[in-house]
């Protein structure tokens, strides 16, 4: 890889649930490396353990074996360098703290003084949009307010890279794509590596600067597509180019694969 | 700046100034007042002697219990009641939250806690006596031998319902123990708690005019089985109109306190319902 510095390497991860009527392998064999200021999304179909992958190397879940390393050191627990935006803004945002209490939560344990304190806290808040809601509380905003305070809660920790699950499939179209164009934002002007979960397509190739299209239960690595879009990219003109079309026809196509259980097609 | 965000929901306010007033003061005493009429005309009417009019009772509630008798039978009264809640919120809530968060420590305490929480508070009395005779202590004792129970398994029944989510939220930030159970794990017990803390206000009030009436020579519930014993029914029926009022001030209080600290919970409520 030339000049960029690899900052999470995953290889052959496994994880296997155990049951009592016996064990589900959620994950087959899963490896991929991501470069620092990379932007990449993770698609498959439903219940292909996308969620299983992300807790995986936000270290909530140990994998059964198998490597996920963050700047060449094995992640075994939840790291500093990573901040996760849940899917669930309602149960992730603590609804007796207000907007900016909730921000503020995770750095409370960082040896910060109170300006920087504050300062990373407004500075975050801003570039959701929301320092005019700081002294709210998270239920008297509206649902796309409330995910982007949990981005804000999520940029403010500084971690080196953004974890986002689903961060987007409960909201409306609209504020849907606003949230889009806040995320690529957020790449692009502050340099913020993002890996991208979602289920949405679209949505996939809209974001990413590389899409892993999944396969279906147990897990591994379809594609590894490059996305070779322009990297200012606008709701509009964007999604009218026709490359934006082949590469969503490819990866809908290798998705549909994927739910039938065959192996990549030749480009 | 992507930004494009709403606007932030407010309460709706405004209903008209008279409605309030009606709906702070009329309805809620219009009832007793009528209830008080009907009792003056029915014990009127009536020549039972244990049945005095309100007229009398009152006058009776004003020689009782203004003077000597506020500093000798009520202040101890409320002091020991005061003691009980006190005791009584903080051992529920620190033991629950323990019991809650430990699951080695559930197992081995619930056989346990059912039994204890079986036996009526009233029977240990005579034991409690003993142990540590007819003290303020004793009677503290018994007070929070019965409100405990409520906001203790409230209180664990809570810890135990803490979110998933918000709890993956708390692993994933790294945030520390002691951040943990007071940013998360109290408050999201915290309607739960309050639900125990108002059951447990009137089994303390109850226990305090029992512990009273079994063992004292001071105090309300000593007082009022003093003047029935002695055939002074009026001051009986008042004593009996002061601990209604205790009551009422209690959950007045209780009230405030609840609002305060469930501000955001009924807020959610307000918000669901719009």
């Amino acid at each position: 890889m030339p000049d960029r510095s690899m900052l999470l390497r995953v290889e052959h991860l496994r994880k296997v649930y155990g049951s009592a009527t016996g064990d589900v392998e959620a994950i087959g064999d899963v490896s991929f490396t991501m470069d620092a200021g990379e932007l990449v999304c993770i698609v498959g179909p439903s219940g292909c353990g996308k969620t299983t992958l992300l807790k995986c190397l936000a270290g909530l879940l140990r994998p059964t074996s198998g490597i996920v390393e963050m700047d060449g050191v094995p992640v075994t627990g939840p790291s500093p360098a990573m901040a996760v935006v849940f899917q669930e803004y309602g149960r992730s945002l603590y609804p007796w703290l207000t907007v900016r209490g909730n921000v503020e939560l995770p750095l409370r344990h960082k040896r910060l003084s109170r300006e920087a304190r504050e300062k990373l806290v407004t500075d975050a808040l801003d570039a959701v949009g929301l320092g005019h809601a700081a002294r709210s509380h998270p239920w008297q905003l509206s649902g796309g307010m409330q995910q982007r305070v949990a981005i804000a809660r999520a940029v403010a920790y500084q971690p080196e890279v953004l974890i986002m699950d689903e961060p987007f499939a409960a909201v409306d179209a609209q504020t849907r794509a606003d949230l889009e164009d806040l995320v690529r934002e957020l790449h692009t002007a502050r340099g913020i590596s993002i890996v991208f979960v979602t289920h949405d397509i679209d949505e996939s190739v809209y974001l990413g600067e590389r899409v892993l299209v999944l396969s279906k239960s147990p897990t591994w690595v379809q594609e590894d597509l490059a996305i070779d879009l322009p990297p200012e990219r606008d709701q509009i003109t964007t999604r009218a180019l026709l490359r934006f079309t082949e590469l969503r026809t490819h990866v809908y196509d290798q998705i549909q694969r994927a739910k039938r259980g065959e192996t990549a097609a030749a480009r | 700046m992507t930004a494009q965000t709403g606007r932030i929901a407010v309460r709706p306010r405004g209903r008209g100034v008279g409605r309030r007033v009606a709906e702070g003061f009329l309805y809620p005493l219009g009832l007793p007042f009528l209830l008080l009429v009907v009792w003056g005309m029915a014990s009127t009417a009536s020549e039972n002697r244990f049945f005095p009019g309100p007229l009398t009772i009152f006058e009776a509630f004003g020689d009782t219990w203004v003077g000597p008798a506020f500093v000798d039978d009520v202040l101890p009264s409320l002091y020991r009641l005061a003691l009980g809640i006190t005791a009584s919120i903080v051992i529920g809530i620190a033991a629950g939250t323990l019991i809650g968060l430990f699951q080695w420590l559930r197992e081995l305490l619930e056989p346990l806690l059912e039994f204890f929480r079986a036996i009526p508070p009233p029977v240990l009395i005579p034991v409690v006596m003993l142990l540590l005779g007819i003290t303020d202590t004793m009677k503290v004792v018994v007070i929070v031998s019965g409100a405990v129970w409520p906001i203790l398994l409230n209180t664990i029944d809570g810890v135990r319902a803490t979110d998933s989510v918000m709890s993956e939220t708390a692993d994933s930030f790294r945030i520390t123990w002691w951040e943990r159970l007071w940013f998360l794990v109290l408050p999201a017990a915290s309607p739960r708690i309050m639900a125990g803390v108002r059951q447990g206000l009137s089994v303390a009030l109850i226990l305090m005019v029992i512990s009273e009436m079994f063992a004292s020579s001071a105090g309300l519930g000593y007082r009022i089985a003093y003047f029935q014993r002695n055939y002074l029914i009026a001051e009986m029926w008042s004593g009996i109109l002061l601990l209604g009022l205790v009551g009422v001030l209690l959950a007045a209080t209780f009230g405030v306190v609840e609002r305060r600290v469930l501000r955001w919970y009924h807020g959610i409520r307000e918000v669901n319902r719009a």
